[in-house]
């Protein structure tokens, strides 16, 4: 018995293991032997440096503070609209959910446009100020300001907090903040001392995930802070691309994967230590429509700030989409249908659609095997071995593009890894960046299941086989989703990771915005704004048929 | 559909005994379209038998299908392209994969990152008879390992209507950014990421004396110029002829006012925006090409060479990628003889020059207006 359970554990851990070491470990190794070894001897010199040059302190002292801010800003923001989500049934609900999730895929220079044309010098919100506020100069000033970076954070990160918490809340029995309520407890108690403890699990997961992205955040810290701000990820970019030095780069990604992997590792011991196996509720038990003017005052609160935090980004974006310079017109849409400069690089929108969405699905899939994998070990293994994998898994999500892209081009040449100019390598890229949103979606679940409903289904003489689909899998089926979702976003909207991956013909939908972004003229401008639009309604239309999926499979929490 | 029901401790949860076999269709669905996704790539990937040349480039690059189709249809070969990113990556990728080549040609090393190329040793030399059309100032690698295909020049552009408007006379040298009157007017890139802002910098560089361009910068600071991380942000973001910004003076190139005609959504008889091209202002952008060490067709690689160096291929460049051919007997197109400028004198800075202090001069830059 003991035997059959190691195997099938040594096969689940295996999956994942051996994933990471192909196209994550033996890659970076590869690139870090190159950068740090020179004629046989280990060139240090760069740790030296980082540790002597009070900049390099600066700048991982910034990257740390903004991303702990974010994510601080990210949760006051976004978990009063988790727990709408979670208690209350409205109409209109599932497509405000997908749309919470648009921003994560628009390339943070079509994001940069939309807060311009919003909040900019010339912005809608600063012209209307001037007029009719008799302001000589615009009011609002968020250029190259931090306040820009973490505002764009939020926007980015909403949805993976609303989503990760929202969905653990819906699957708490409201009987027991009510048991609380009746025992004379005040809201806010109840919160602290019932609801919060047991929500914890996946408010830290949440975290964590809003944490590292924003810890190795690139575009929005380039483009909205503008060049006095770096994070270690922008330091590792300019050192490895522009300035050509491997061996700072290799430092500075080093240091990177120490830090990720300590945050990590004090996340999981606190992760192990909150956890709380409870029985589960279903979703018909756990909302309801909001009766009273004060729920109705609360849902709509929410619903109001989800609209203007990340709505009116997306419709100053769609509207500019539209706008040419004599009124409202079709013709960047009908521009984009036709190849007119004959480029052999035009991009038909079918086309890039196509890709985006094979290889999001492709993505989806892969991220959902390891991912899956991943989380079902650490659910169950030991103590002592999960500590250490549980972050290592964590470890590509913070791992800077350009390094391990680097890596790609010097470890993957060779049958039978031949992969460096083959299309494979996109899904699998994506993969590595997708798959830690899975496990983290998942993990709270399947940790909340109490280990006896599975013996009970094994003492009703189910097979461990049939126990997982019939006990486990119905519980954890809505994280799934929420997993799937989190997976196919990040591969439709990735620019990063493949941008340094030798790529041949296979456009994606982000890779012809930028393309069209890389000329002069109203044109292209124009252009690349109704493909960000075409963009979010294939993402959106995603997110509405992933959703399907969930609402038409019966028995579920 | 029945259920079970399991108690325990008066908790209950239902569950569907049954499953339908249709609602799993969703996810066979799912794993049939990844599946095709991933076998389709496997088999497009597979070499024909024609063969295959490969150009490694950046993202920038650009070409008509019919001109390549003409080459094609010539050797009766393939030609494939790969994009790795910006110049700069480009390049290193390049280098990096020099024991074993992606490519047969890379295209668009500049001067700036040349002697980087040429020090890593990743082109073989090829003496195109071609080069005979192309005027000898072009030619900075006297080995031939790289020949240039196209240059450009990097210079202040500024919106036309914005002074018009304001009364105020545009920009026509480096030294008119830091008079008062220019207060808070230009945008430029930082050096340290992008490959206009550097050539900015080296214009600077040429134009004050490596001694003296620092006091220049420090002036334009204190005449509040922004720095941004990249063009797109600079043109796209703070511009005020192609944004919602309000600086009308931007670095970009002198063959942008014609872009901003050809890509106009209405026929334009003038360009929104001027390029300032008097002399000592730009710095003169060369791109090349050169064949790579170790590559699987030399033989057709060469042929490639010489059909970029070509009047057809040459002509083909301007609209694609808005910059301007080598060949001289090459003819530009009208919206480009009739918008674009060249730099009167564009300023000198030696490849040498160039590899030898970039860093330094970048890092100096960065201390003084960024810091």
């Amino acid at each position: 018995m003991k035997t059959i359970k190691t195997r099938y554990s040594m096969i689940i851990a295996g999956v994942p293991l051996v994933f990471l070491a192909v196209f994550y470990f033996y890659p970076l190794i590869r690139i870090f032997n190159l950068s740090l070894i020179s004629d046989g001897t280990w060139n240090l010199e760069g740790f030296g440096k980082l540790v002597s040059t009070p900049y390099y302190v600066r700048t991982l002292w910034f990257t740390t503070w903004q991303a702990a801010v974010s994510t601080v800003l990210t949760l006051i923001i976004a978990l009063p609209g988790a727990y709408v989500f979670a208690r209350y049934r409205f109409s209109g609900k599932n497509i405000l959910q997908s749309f919470t999730a648009i921003p994560f895929v628009l390339p943070s220079v079509v994001v940069a446009a939309a807060f311009h044309a919003l909040l900019g010098p010339r912005g809608i919100l600063n012209t209307w100020l001037m007029n009719d506020f008799a302001f000589a100069t615009p009011p609002i000033k968020l250029d190259h300001t931090i306040w820009f970076i973490l505002m764009a954070h939020v926007f980015y990160n909403y949805t993976v907090v609303l989503r990760i918490v929202g969905s653990a809340w819906s699957r708490l029995q409201p009987s027991l903040t009510e048991a609380a309520h009746m025992l004379g407890a005040s809201p806010w108690k109840t919160f602290r001392k019932i609801t919060f403890p047991l929500l914890f699990p996946s408010i830290s997961a949440a975290s964590l995930l809003v944490f590292i992205f924003c810890f190795s955040s690139f575009g929005v810290i380039l483009i909205l802070g503008g060049p006095r701000y770096a994070t270690i990820e922008v330091e590792i970019y300019r050192q490895a691309v522009h300035i050509f030095n491997l061996p700072m780069a290799a430092a500075l990604s080093l240091i990177q994967i120490c830090f990720t992997f300590v945050f990590m590792w004090v996340y999981t011991t606190l992760q192990r230590r909150a956890s709380i196996t409870l029985y589960p509720e279903s979703r018909s038990a756990t909302q309801k429509k909001p009766v009273g003017r004060r729920q109705k005052i609360i849902v709509w609160a929410n619903i109001l700030v989800m609209v203007i935090m990340l709505g009116s980004p997306l419709i100053a974006l769609v509207i500019q989409s539209f706008r040419a310079p004599d009124g409202f017109s079709l013709v960047f849409y009908r521009a984009i249908f036709a190849n007119r400069a004959q480029s052999i690089f035009y991009v038909p929108p079918v086309e890039a659609i196509a890709y985006s969405v094979g290889f999001a699905f492709a993505a989806l899939v892969l991220s959902l095997i390891i991912g899956g994998c991943a989380a079902t070990f650490i659910a169950r293994g030991g103590k002592r071995i999960t500590s250490i994998l549980d972050p290592v898994f964590m470890l590509p999500l913070a791992t800077s593009a350009v390094t391990l892209g680097f890596g790609y081009i010097i470890a993957l040449d060779r049958p039978p890894l031949n992969l460096r100019t083959s299309m494979i390598l996109i899904p699998l890229a994506h993969t590595l960046v997708a798959y830690p949103f899975v496990v983290r979606s998942i993990l709270p679940a399947l940790r909340s299941i109490p280990e006896n409903l599975r013996e009970s289904a094994a003492m009703l003489g189910a097979s461990p086989f049939q126990a997982w689909m019939k006990v486990v899998m119905p519980i954890v089926r809505r994280s799934i989703v929420v997993g799937a979702v989190f997976a196919f976003t990040v591969s439709i909207g990735e620019f990063g990771a493949t941008v340094f991956v030798a790529r041949p013909q296979t456009p994606t939908m982000p890779l012809a915005i930028y393309r069209f972004l890389g000329q002069p003229g109203i044109m292209n401008y124009g252009q690349a704004m109704a493909m960000s639009t075409l963009l979010m309604l294939v993402t959106a239309a995603g997110f509405l048929f992933l959703e399907r999926i969930r609402i038409t499979s019966g028995g579920e929490f | 559909m029945k259920k079970v029901i399991l108690q325990r401790d008066g908790f209950f949860l239902f569950q569907d005994e049954v499953i339908p076999m249709k609602k799993y269709g969703i996810y066979f669905f799912i794993l049939a379209l990844s599946l095709t996704v991933l076998t389709g790539c496997s088999k497009g990937c597979k070499p024909d038998d024609i063969k295959v040349i490969t150009i490694m480039t950046h993202d920038s690059f650009s070409i008509s299908e019919g001109i390549i189709g003409i080459f094609e249809k010539e050797n009766n070969v393939n030609v494939r392209f790969i994009k790795s990113g910006d110049a700069g990556a480009a390049l290193n990728q390049a280098i990096l994969s020099r024991e074993n080549p992606l490519a047969d040609i890379f295209y668009g090393v500049d001067n700036t990152f040349m002697s980087r190329a040429l020090k890593a040793g990743i082109f073989v030399s090829y003496d195109s008879p071609l080069l005979s059309a192309v005027d000898d100032r072009f030619e900075l690698d006297t080995e031939h390992s790289l020949l240039p295909v196209d240059y450009s020049d990097i210079c202040l552009n500024y919106d036309k209507a914005w002074f018009k408007d304001r009364g105020i006379a545009p920009p026509e040298s480096l030294e008119d950014l830091i008079k008062p009157e220019y207060k808070g007017l230009s945008v430029v890139e930082n050096p340290a990421t992008s490959s206009p802002g550097l050539g900015f910098l080296l214009a600077t560089i040429g134009h004050f004396g490596s001694e003296h361009y620092l006091d220049y910068w420090k002036e334009l600071r204190k005449n509040d110029v922004l720095v941004t991380d990249g063009w797109e942000d600079a043109y796209w973001g703070q511009f005020s002829a192609a944004s919602e910004g309000v600086r009308p003076i931007v670095v970009s190139y002198a063959s942008s006012p014609p872009a901003e005609v050809h890509f106009s959504q209405k026929p334009l008889d003038e360009a929104p925006t001027a390029a300032v091209t008097a002399p000592g202002t730009a710095f003169r952008q060369i791109e090349f090409a050169g064949i790579l060490k170790g590559c699987k067709n030399p033989e057709i690689a060469r042929k490639l060479i010489d059909f970029m160096l070509d009047k057809t291929f040459q002509e083909d460049i301007p609209l694609q990628m808005f910059v301007f051919p080598v060949n001289s007997k090459a003819r530009l197109p009208e919206v480009f003889a009739r918008h674009a400028r060249l730099a009167e004198e564009p300023v000198k800075v030696s490849p040498e020059d160039i590899a030898q202090n970039r860093e330094q001069w970048i890092e100096a830059w960065t201390i003084n207006v960024l810091r």
